[in-house]
C-alpha cells in the first residue's frame, strides 16, 4: 500500500441477505487515474461504489479512501468525495443553476470559487440555466449532474453509470470531459455496463456475479485472450452461426458485430472449414484473424 | 447555518413549483372545514351526568335513579349549587347537568307540574343533542307512569335544555378544532415523510448523504418550511371559521396558538419518523393515511365521541396524539378555558414531541440501508 | 427477402411548428433487422410511434405489415410486436401467467397460447421455470423471455428498443442468436438504440439527425463510406455535423 494509492480495497465482501452482492474484492487505484469499472446490471457495480463513497458498511475486508478508513472516516471523507449516483441526483424542479448553487452551498463552496474546474462542462448548459433540470436532455443532465458532484473539487470522483440512456454524441463529449479533468489530479471512479467505453479509461475491472474477472490495463486485459480469434462473415449469419457449432474443429462461436467472432480448438483451422460450410450453403464466406476486443476477452474470463 | 439556509430555500422551491402540493397546503384546509360541517350522527352510551337535586324528595331520587339506570347513562357527582355547573362541565368529564328545582314533588302534586333541567356540554353538539333526547325521552316515560299509577290526572314534567358555550348549537363550529387537528397530521407527517422519501426514489438523498450535510441539518431543513406553512395554515383556518362561521376563539390566542405549534412539531417529528421507515414514497403514503389519518378521523373523538366506542378503542386512541390536541383546542377556543384546564394534554403531548424526535434522530440513516 | 414490411414516403410530423419527422423515406424488407439510430430528440421517437400506430402522420404514406398508419393504426398494431427498453413482464405474475395474459390480449386461442408456450419454454431450456414468479428470474433470462412473449403471436414486425443495454456479454450473444433467428423465421426486427456496438449486429442501419435520415446502409458500406473504423465514428460525425 503505497502512499499515492487513492482507493484501496482489500478483501472486500458484502451480502444482502442471501444475495451474495460482492465477493472478496481486491483493488487499488493511483492519483489521477480514471479507474472503470466494467461488468453487467446487477454485477456489483452499485455497491461497490456506494461502500467506496460511505453509504453502505461492508461485512468484510478494508476499504481505504484518500488515507482515510471509509467506516470511521466517514465524516471527513464525505468533504472530498464527488458522487454521481446512477440516476443523476438532480432536482427535477429547480434550474440548472440553483441546482449547482444548491450543492456548492451544501458543500460550503461557491460557484465562483470552482468554476474553473467546471467551466468546461458547465459552458455547454449555462445557456440554460434558468431551465429546470427535469426539462433537460438526457445529455444535459448529466453534465449538470456532473458539474454539481464536482462543484466542491473533490480529490476522488465517483460516477455510477454516468453514461446510461445517453446518446452516442453526449457520451464521447462526456468521456473527453473525464480526461481534461486528469490535469486537476482527480482520480475518477466510473463504471459501466458497455465493454466498448473500457478504452477510454487508464485502468479496468472487469466485474461480474460480484467478483473482479481482471484488472489491469485495458489492452494488457485484451492482451490476455488466450486463444487465437478469427472473424468470420457470410450472407446469412445465423445459418453461418449454427453451421458453425456442428464443426468438429470449432471451439467457441459467438456473434459481433457484422460477423462471428469463432477459435478453433488448436487455434487453427484449414480448408476442411470452408468445405464444409459450403455443403451446408452457406456463400461468401470470408475469414479473418482479428484481435480480440474488451468484449471477447469478458467471454473468455465468464466460461473457463 | 448557511448549508441549513439554503436546503431551506430549496424545499421552498419544491413547494411552490408544485401544484399539488400548493392545494394540499392552501386549498384543502378551507374544503375541509366547509365539507366536515355537516354533522355525523351517532349513539349515546355511559355519558357521565351529575345532578343537581335541590329537593331531594322521593320524586327526584326515584327519576334519577330510572335515568341512571338506563344504560344510556353513569351517574356522576352530586352538586350542591348552581355555581358548580360551570366547574363540572369545564372539566370535561360530565357531558350534562340535570337539575331538579326546589320542592319537586310538592309542585308537582300542588301545581300539576315540575321542572326539569338538562344542562348540556354545548362544545359537542352530537353529545349535547343526544343527551338531551334521552333524558326528554325518559322523564316523559316516568311521567306516563305517575299519570297511568293513577297518583294525578294531570302530572306534567317539563324537560327545560339549556346549553353552555355554543348555545345556538351550530354543529359547524366543533369541526374546526377537528379540522386543524386533521390538518396539521396531513400536511406535517404526510408531507414531509413524501418529500424525504421522494428524495431517496429520486437518488437525490444519496448526494446529500455523501455530502458534509449533518442528519440534523437535512431534517431540519425539512422541517422548518412545513413547520411554518403549517402555522400560517392555522391561522388561515381560524380566520376562516371567524369570519365564515362566526365563531372567534374564546380563550387565549396566544396559548391557542403555542398548543399549535407544539402539535405542528410533534407531527412533524412524525413525519421524519414514518420517513425513516419507508423506503418509497407510496410506503409513506400508506403509513401516514392508514396510520395517522384515519384514526385522527375515527379515534381522535373530534367526530365519534370517545366515550361511545368499546373500551379497546378508548385505549387505543388513548396512545394517538390528536385526541390530546383535539381536547385542547376545544378547551381554549370554544370553552375558552385557560392553560389550568389542559397542562395534563399539553404535558403528554409534549410527552409524544420528545419520543418521536428522539426516534426518528436516531433511526434517520446516515447511510443507506 | 424481398417483400416491404414497412414502407415511408415523405412522412412529415410536426408539433405545432416544430418538425419532428422532416420528409422521411425508407423502407424495410421482411426478415431484415433494421437498425435506427438516432441522438436524443433526433425524431426517433415520433417515428416509432407512427410507425405503431401510436400517432398519425401530419402528411405522407406510411404502410406498416400492409396497412396504412393513417387509416388503419389498430390493425398494425394486431400485427407488430414490441419489447422496450427492458422487460415488459409483469413482475408479480408467473412466466405462464404472463404468456397467457400477454397471447390473451392478442386474442389468440386457448389452445394455440398452450401450444407455444411449451414450444418456447422447450426452446429457451426454461421447462422447470414455468411457474416462477417473474421476479425471481435472473436478469438474463427475463430479457429473452420477453423477446420471446413480443414475438409469441408470430407478428410481421417486433420493435426492440435497447435490446440488450446492460446484460453481461454470454446473454447478449444468446439475445442477437435469438434475435437472428426470429429474422430468419420471416419476422422482420425493427432495433432502436443509443448503443452504436448494437447497430452492428444489424443488417441495415439508418441515422436520424434533426427529424431527417442523414444516412442509410449497411454497416459495412457506411463504415466505407464515412471512412470510419466503427458505426460510432459514423454516427458521431453525422451528429456532429448536423449541431454545425
Amino acid at each position: 500500500m503505497t502512499a499515492s494509492n487513492i482507493v484501496t480495497v482489500d478483501h472486500l465482501t458484502k451480502s444482502f441477505g442471501k444475495v451474495k452482492a460482492l465477493q472478496d474484492i481486491s483493488f487499488a487505484t493511483t492519483k489521477g487515474e480514471i479507474f472503470g469499472f466494467i461488468g453487467p446490471d446487477g454485477s456489483g457495480k452499485t455497491t461497490l461504489f456506494r461502500i467506496i463513497t460511505t453509504l453502505l458498511l461492508p461485512d468484510q475486508g478494508q476499504v481505504t479512501v484518500l488515507g482515510l478508513d471509509c467506516v470511521k472516516g466517514f465524516r471527513e471523507l464525505r468533504r472530498h468525495i464527488g458522487y454521481m449516483p446512477g440516476r443523476f441526483s438532480l432536482y427535477m424542479d429547480l434550474t440548472v443553476e440553483e441546482n449547482l448553487n444548491f450543492y456548492a452551498t451544501v458543500f460550503g463552496t461557491t460557484i465562483n470559487d470552482n468554476y474553473e474546474l467546471i467551466a468546461d462542462i458547465y459552458s455547454h448548459i449555462e445557456p440554460f440555466k434558468n431551465r429546470p433540470a427535469g426539462k433537460l436532455s438526457g445529455g444535459m443532465k448529466q453534465k449538470l449532474a456532473l458539474s454539481c458532484a464536482l462543484i466542491h473539487k473533490p480529490e476522488l470522483l465517483v460516477l455510477d453509470e454516468p453514461t446510461t440512456g445517453v446518446d452516442a454524441v453526449s457520451r464521447a463529449e462526456f468521456w473527453e470531459m473525464l480526461k481534461k479533468l486528469r490535469k486537476y489530479n482527480i482520480t475518477i471512479l466510473v463504471s459501466t455496463p458497455y465493454m466498448d467505453e473500457a478504452m477510454q479509461c487508464d485502468k479496468v475491472a472487469l466485474i461480474q456475479e460480484g467478483k473482479l474477472l481482471s484488472v489491469d490495463q485495458p489492452e494488457k486485459i485484451t492482451d490476455g485472450f488466450s486463444r487465437k480469434l478469427f472473424s468470420i462473415k457470410a450472407s446469412e449469419k445465423y445459418h453461418l452461426i449454427m453451421a458453425l457449432r456442428e464443426f468438429p474443429l470449432i471451439n467457441t462461436a459467438y456473434p459481433f458485430g457484422d460477423s462471428v467472432h469463432v477459435t478453433f480448438r488448436d487455434d487453427r483451422y484449414d480448408d476442411s472449414l470452408l468445405t464444409f460450410l459450403q455443403t451446408k450453403g452457406i456463400t461468401g464466406v470470408t475469414i479473418d484473424q482479428t484481435r480480440a476486443g474488451i468484449e471477447d476477452r469478458f467471454l473468455e474470463l465468464m466460461t473457463p | 447555518m448557511k448549508r441549513l439556509l439554503v436546503f431551506v430555500k430549496k424545499e421552498f422551491i419544491h413547494i411552490f413549483r408544485d401544484f399539488r402540493t400548493m392545494v394540499i397546503l392552501f386549498l384543502i384546509p378551507g374544503a375541509l372545514i366547509l365539507l366536515f360541517g355537516f354533522v355525523v350522527s351517532n349513539d349515546l352510551k355511559n355519558a357521565r351526568i351529575s345532578f343537581l337535586d335541590l329537593s331531594k324528595d322521593e320524586m327526584t331520587l326515584k327519576l334519577t335513579d330510572k335515568i341512571c339506570s338506563s344504560g344510556f347513562f353513569v351517574r356522576g357527582e352530586n352538586l350542591h349549587s348552581y355555581g358548580d355547573i360551570e366547574r363540572a362541565l369545564r372539566g370535561n368529564n360530565n357531558k350534562a347537568v340535570i337539575i331538579f328545582e326546589k320542592d319537586f314533588s310538592r309542585k308537582l302534586i300542588s301545581e300539576g307540574k315540575a321542572t326539569v333541567n338538562i344542562i348540556t356540554d354545548g362544545s359537542e353538539p352530537n353529545m349535547a343533542t343526544m343527551a338531551t333526547n334521552y333524558v326528554s325521552a325518559i322523564v316523559s316515560d316516568f311521567n306516563s307512569e305517575l299519570v297511568g299509577g293513577g297518583a294525578a290526572a294531570m302530572l306534567l314534567v317539563h324537560p327545560e335544555v339549556r346549553m353552555f358555550y355554543n348555545p345556538t348549537l351550530k354543529g359547524q363550529h366543533m369541526f374546526v378544532p377537528g379540522v386543524i387537528t386533521l390538518i396539521m397530521i396531513l400536511i406535517c407527517a404526510l408531507m414531509t415523510s413524501i418529500t424525504i422519501t421522494r428524495e431517496k426514489e429520486f437518488g437525490t438523498m444519496e448526494a446529500l448523504l455523501v455530502s458534509p450535510l449533518k442528519p440534523i441539518q437535512i431534517i431540519l431543513g425539512k422541517i422548518v418550511p412545513y413547520f411554518i406553512l403549517s402555522f400560517i395554515d392555522v391561522i388561515i383556518i381560524l380566520v376562516l371559521s371567524w369570519f365564515v362561521f362566526d365563531l372567534p376563539v374564546k380563550g387565549s390566542i396566544f396559548l391557542l396558538l403555542a398548543e399549535a405549534m407544539l402539535y405542528i412539531l410533534m407531527s412533524l417529528s412524525l413525519g421524519i419518523l414514518i420517513s425513516t421507515v419507508s423506503k418509497t414514497m407510496q410506503q409513506a403514503i400508506f403509513i401516514s393515511l392508514v396510520g395517522m389519518m384515519l384514526p385522527t378521523i375515527l379515534l381522535s373523538g373530534f367526530i365519534y365521541p370517545i366515550e361511545n366506542m368499546p373500551k379497546i378503542y378508548d385505549w387505543v386512541s388513548a396512545v394517538m396524539p390528536p385526541r390530546y390536541f383535539v381536547i385542547i383546542i376545544k378547551n381554549v377556543m370554544i370553552k375558552g378555558t385557560g392553560f389550568s384546564y389542559i397542562w395534563k394534554e399539553t404535558l403528554i403531548l409534549c410527552l409524544f414531541t420528545v419520543v418521536a424526535i428522539g426516534l426518528s434522530m436516531r433511526k434517520f440513516n446516515i447511510r443507506l440501508q | 427477402m424481398n417483400e416491404k414490411v414497412i414502407s415511408v414516403h415523405n412522412l412529415v410530423k410536426k408539433f405545432g411548428n416544430f418538425i419532428a419527422n422532416d420528409h422521411l423515406s425508407f423502407e424495410v424488407y421482411q426478415g431484415e433487422i433494421f437498425g435506427f439510430l438516432g441522438a436524443n430528440g433526433a425524431g426517433k421517437t415520433t417515428a416509432i410511434r407512427i410507425l405503431s400506430g401510436l400517432s398519425r402522420p401530419t402528411s405522407g404514406k406510411v404502410m406498416v405489415a400492409g396497412f396504412d398508419a393513417l387509416k388503419q393504426p389498430e390493425q398494425i398494431k394486431k400485427n407488430i410486436g414490441y419489447m422496450c427498453q427492458r422487460f415488459s413482464l409483469y413482475e408479480d405474475l408467473t412466466v405462464k401467467e404472463n404468456i397467457m395474459l400477454y397471447g390473451g390480449i392478442y386474442g389468440m386461442k386457448k389452445q394455440l397460447i398452450r401450444e407455444r408456450t411449451k414450444s418456447l419454454l422447450v426452446r429457451l431450456r426454461f421447462e422447470e421455470f414455468g411457474d416462477r414468479l417473474i421476479a425471481s428470474l435472473p436478469l438474463g433470462l427475463k430479457q429473452k423471455l420477453a423477446f420471446s412473449v413480443a414475438v409469441l403471436h408470430e407478428p410481421k414486425i417486433v420493435f426492440l428498443d435497447e435490446p440488450t443495454g446492460g446484460v453481461d456479454p454470454i446473454t447478449r450473444r444468446q439475445f442477437w442468436e435469438m434475435i437472428y433467428e426470429t429474422a430468419a423465421r420471416g419476422i422482420t426486427v425493427f432495433v432502436t438504440t443509443h448503443y452504436m456496438d448494437e447497430a452492428e449486429y444489424c443488417d441495415r442501419v439508418s441515422i436520424m439527425d434533426e427529424g431527417k435520415i442523414e444516412a442509410l446502409d449497411t454497416p459495412a458500406e457506411l463504415k466505407k463510406k464515412y471512412q470510419a473504423g466503427s458505426i460510432e465514428e459514423v454516427f458521431i460525425r453525422i451528429a456532429r455535423h448536423g449541431k454545425k
